[in-house]
């Protein structure tokens, strides 16, 4: 709000926005995509086979869930850092809860649930934390995040849960059009994600937190409850994307979703979802998925040294979310 | 039932109860008193106007009667009831909905959710929602004030304007929310409009009228007169008085805006004091030619040693951003600036600053100062070389030199490490006008409403800083707070219309003109 006895504030008009600058913006990454794709493709026969194409379907299926999850939030303009922890949480709650070789548990589908729900109260912890003691989300995640590594911890108890449930590990194995199981729960998780965002409630009143909180306020919106509710949905994400792993490894282990927490804000920043909350989408999300899973294979199947992917990559990134921002500069911008 | 109150009932029954009864409200804010002890009441079925020079208390009122501010004391009455209002909800519920001037849309929704937003009714089910219920609801809302807008487009490509109709369109759905006949209230609701669309409008006022009470302000004077029944004016936090608009003119509710108080004495125009008379012939210390940007176009503007121009227009008039460009603060696409006889660098605030202009921002809190940085860190910010000696900073030739400001603005402030967010609004704005003093470089200032939030005595001894520096030869543009400010302080008044400047008035000091004269110039 503004401060008192501004009587009669003067509102600038903001110049007409540049519609080439919009276009551009949501053009950009898919256009890279197909640019990056089409390049790696010109000079790796091997990257062109259908195999491959396969192969990099799969390995983006669990980033995929993650960063669709993490899309919420960001657009809400908070960020997430917890998906580490919720999916090392889910992992351990699955391998105990499934047929293994630890316990005498065989709950099957409904242990799946039950480990999912679990990561949800996670992310609903985060949602409490920020709105209840209006602590930001980087450090309410930041706590889960460990909260939920400690967790896993106490269930992981120093021996490896290996899984022996027959369902679970055909996730990871069985192929239906050939793509595994875990590529259509990914497609499946995006479409569901592009429905919440574009047919419910909660996804456009996430939308449009991230674009101007105070004027839900202002229209009587209880902001609050919807915030809890994304990082809720957040958190079930990642809860899916920790029994995925945990399908992958045949094994419940700590580390299960190392590295995806940021992974995934790259993928999304990637697609043109903006931290700041506001623009963007689950679908932009995928396409930033896929630049970055495209990438790491290409570099790999062109024959750039391991010594120089990880490094290649970050430029690559880089340069892809400064390209992404042109249109958005302006003179004296704050940028932190 | 006592007999008072039983006299009460039969007064009602023979005068309808006011839509809208305030009795008494007052507001203090720390250092201001926004408003003291204000009395309006709002017929039904009438359209009110609400005028006001800016301080008067206009937007502190307003908030006031949609929950968004809590008064310190007085009553506010719904249909005779005396209500609480503790939010824009609480307010909606008694039928209270208010088009906010800082336009209130969330930019990356649709128009139609916009509308709808908060009271979704069956375009939302289950949580789930209906893009056609959604979007047939908007524009039911849309057809009453007969806009064409896409309810489906996305506000922030929608023109200013066009965003203006959506805001309308979204307070009629208090029609529907409310089970009494609703009080719509509008605040400057034309500012950015067209004539066209401002004729649209005014036939939706005079449509609302018939089931709804409207409180109408805007600051063009003939507006009010035209569309509204009744003008009620506020004068520094309370009422002036209130005139009946059928044979009314501009020129009356100008002098009870106004008042008596356009003494010269508040803003110490002494002409024996200039020491740099209005010399048109020299050459001009500043001097603009053909400056455009995406806001303005074409300006000329010229401003002479010791010279006050001030700068006046309405919304949108593209002022603000002159004002920003001169000091390289935003993007100029063509024309050029001399200062002095050299040409100034417009591509960076760093090179303005450099070459001795000043910029006062409006928003203080936000462009001004760094809150909880220090009095003395403030001063020296921009002139970092005044505390140091090469790159480390000298905390004994800091303290004397901002001590010796702090006592030559009569800075009121415990001491020079004070935070500067402890200090009350005037003091603040010396502080931000001694960041450019302390280098003795000063030739430009560019002062962006700089007595805005602050009370008369803050007021006046800002005006008095400002004659002070001009006496010492500073050109000054100003944007005023007020027309009556303008005209208080300028020795010039230039006026920008839609990006352009429309006309020029001289005021030199005995011979100012009226805010009238400069109405009819703005319009």
């Amino acid at each position: 709000m503004t401060s008192p006895a501004e009587d009669s504030r003067e509102v600038v008009t903001a110049p007409p926005r540049p519609r080439r600058g919009v276009s551009l913006r949501e053009a950009g990454p898919p256009v890279a995509l197909v640019a990056i794709f089409a390049v790696f493709a010109a000079l790796s026969s091997q990257f062109r086979t259908v195999g491959n194409i396969q192969n990099i379907l799969d390995a983006a299926a669990v980033l995929a869930v993650v960063a669709c999850g993490i899309t919420f939030v960001l657009m809400m303009g908070s960020i997430d850092l917890s998906a580490a922890g919720v999916m090392a949480t889910s992992a351990l709650a699955v391998a105990l809860l499934v047929e293994n070789n630890r316990n005498d548990n065989d709950l099957g589908l409904i242990g799946i649930v039950l480990a999912v729900l679990l990561a949800a109260a996670l992310g609903a912890l985060s949602g409490l934390l920020l709105v209840l003691l209006k602590v930001p989300s980087f450090m309410t995640t930041l706590g889960v995040s460990a909260i939920g590594l400690g967790l896993a911890t106490l269930m992981f108890a120093g021996v490896q849960p290996n899984i022996s449930d027959a369902g679970l590990e055909s996730w990871a194995v069985d192929r239906l059009l050939g793509f595994t199981y875990l590529t259509w729960i990914a497609a499946g998780c995006v479409l569901v994600g592009w429905l919440i965002q574009r047919y419910t409630r909660l996804g456009r009143y996430a939308y449009a937190i991230g674009g101007a909180e105070e004027v839900l306020a202002l229209s009587g919106v209880k902001v609050a409850p919807y915030k809890v509710a994304v990082f809720t949905l957040a958190g079930a994400f990642y809860g899916l994307g920790g029994v995925m792993v945990t399908s992958q490894l045949g094994a419940g282990l700590v580390q299960a979703g190392k590295g995806y927490d940021f992974l995934a804000i790259t993928a999304a920043v990637v697609g043109g979802t903006l931290l700041t909350g506001g623009r963007g989408g689950v679908l932009h999300t995928t396409v930033g998925v896929l630049l970055i899973v495209v990438l790491t294979n290409g570099l790999v199947q062109v024959g750039v040294s391991p010594y120089w992917q990880g490094g290649v990559q970050g430029l690559i990134v880089v340069a892809a979310v400064a390209a992404a921002v042109v249109p958005l500069r302006h003179r004296n911008q704050v940028v932190k | 039932m006592s007999i008072d109150a039983e006299l009460e009932m039969d007064l009602s029954r023979n005068a309808p109860v006011p839509a809208l009864e305030v009795r008494g409200l007052v507001k203090h804010y720390p250092g201001v008193k926004a408003l003291d002890g204000v009395d309006l009441v709002v017929h039904q079925h009438e359209v009110l106007g609400l005028a006001g020079e800016n301080g008067a208390g206009k937007s502190t009122l307003l908030k006031a009667l949609v929950g968004l501010v809590r008064p310190d004391a007085g009553e506010i009455y719904v249909r005779g009831e005396q209500v609480r209002l503790r939010s824009v909800v609480d307010a909606a519920h008694h039928g209270i909905g208010m088009v906010f001037q800082e336009q209130s849309l969330v930019p990356n929704l649709t128009a139609a959710e916009n509308i709808v937003l908060g009271s979704e009714g069956v375009g939302v089910r289950g949580g789930v929602y209906r893009w056609d219920a959604m979007r047939r609801m908007a524009q039911e809302q849309l057809d009453k004030i007969g806009s064409s807008i896409d309810p489906l487009a996305r506000t922030d490509s929608l023109s200013f304007a066009e965003r203006q109709m959506v805001e309308i369109a979204k307070v009629l759905r208090i029609e529907e929310r409310s089970r009494f006949a609703p009080v719509i209230i509008l605040d400057e609701p034309t500012s950015v409009l067209e004539p066209s669309e401002i004729e649209t409008l005014f036939e939706q006022v005079r449509r609302l009228r018939e089931f709804a009470s409207v409180v109408f302000v805007s600051h063009r004077l003939d507006e009010v007169l035209d569309v509204c029944d009744r003008v009620s004016v506020l004068r520094g936090g309370r009422s002036a008085g209130e005139v009946a608009t059928a044979g009314a003119v501009p020129a009356e509710l100008h002098r009870m805006m106004i008042g008596s108080t356009g003494s010269e004495d508040h803003y110490h125009d002494n002409v024996a004091e200039r020491t740099h008379d209005s010399d048109q012939e020299a050459v001009p210390r500043l001097s603009v030619r053909g400056l455009s940007s995406a806001t303005f176009r074409d300006v000329d503007l010229d401003v002479g040693e010791g010279e006050i121009v001030a700068v006046v227009g309405v919304h949108g008039s593209g002022r603000e951003d002159l004002c920003r460009a001169l000091f390289g603060a935003t993007e100029t696409a063509a024309g050029s600036v001399v200062l002095d006889g050299k040409p100034l660098d417009l591509s960076g605030t760093r090179s303005a600053c450099a070459a001795g202009v000043g910029y006062v921002p409006a928003e203080r809190k936000t462009e001004g100062m760094v809150g909880p940085m220090s009095v003395a860190d403030n001063m020296t910010l921009t002139k970092q070389g005044v505390r140091c000696r090469g790159p480390l900073v000298v905390p004994t030739k800091q303290a004397s030199l901002v001590d010796s400001w702090i006592k030559r603005l009569s800075i009121r402030t415990p001491h020079r490490g004070t935070a500067i967010q402890r200090l009350s609004g005037g003091n603040q704005q010396k502080v931000v006008l001694a960041r450019w003093l302390v280098g003795g470089d000063i030739r430009l200032l560019l002062l962006d409403h700089p007595t805005r939030g602050l009370d008369i005595g803050a007021r006046s001894e800002v005006y008095r800083l400002m004659r002070e520096l001009a006496n010492s030869g500073v050109a000054t543009v100003l944007l005023a707070d007020s027309l009556e400010e303008a005209i208080g302080m300028a020795d010039r008044i230039v006026v920008m219309n839609d990006g352009r400047i429309t006309a020029e008035v001289g005021c030199p000091a005995g011979r100012k003109p009226t805010p009238l004269d400069l109405v009819k110039e703005m319009v």
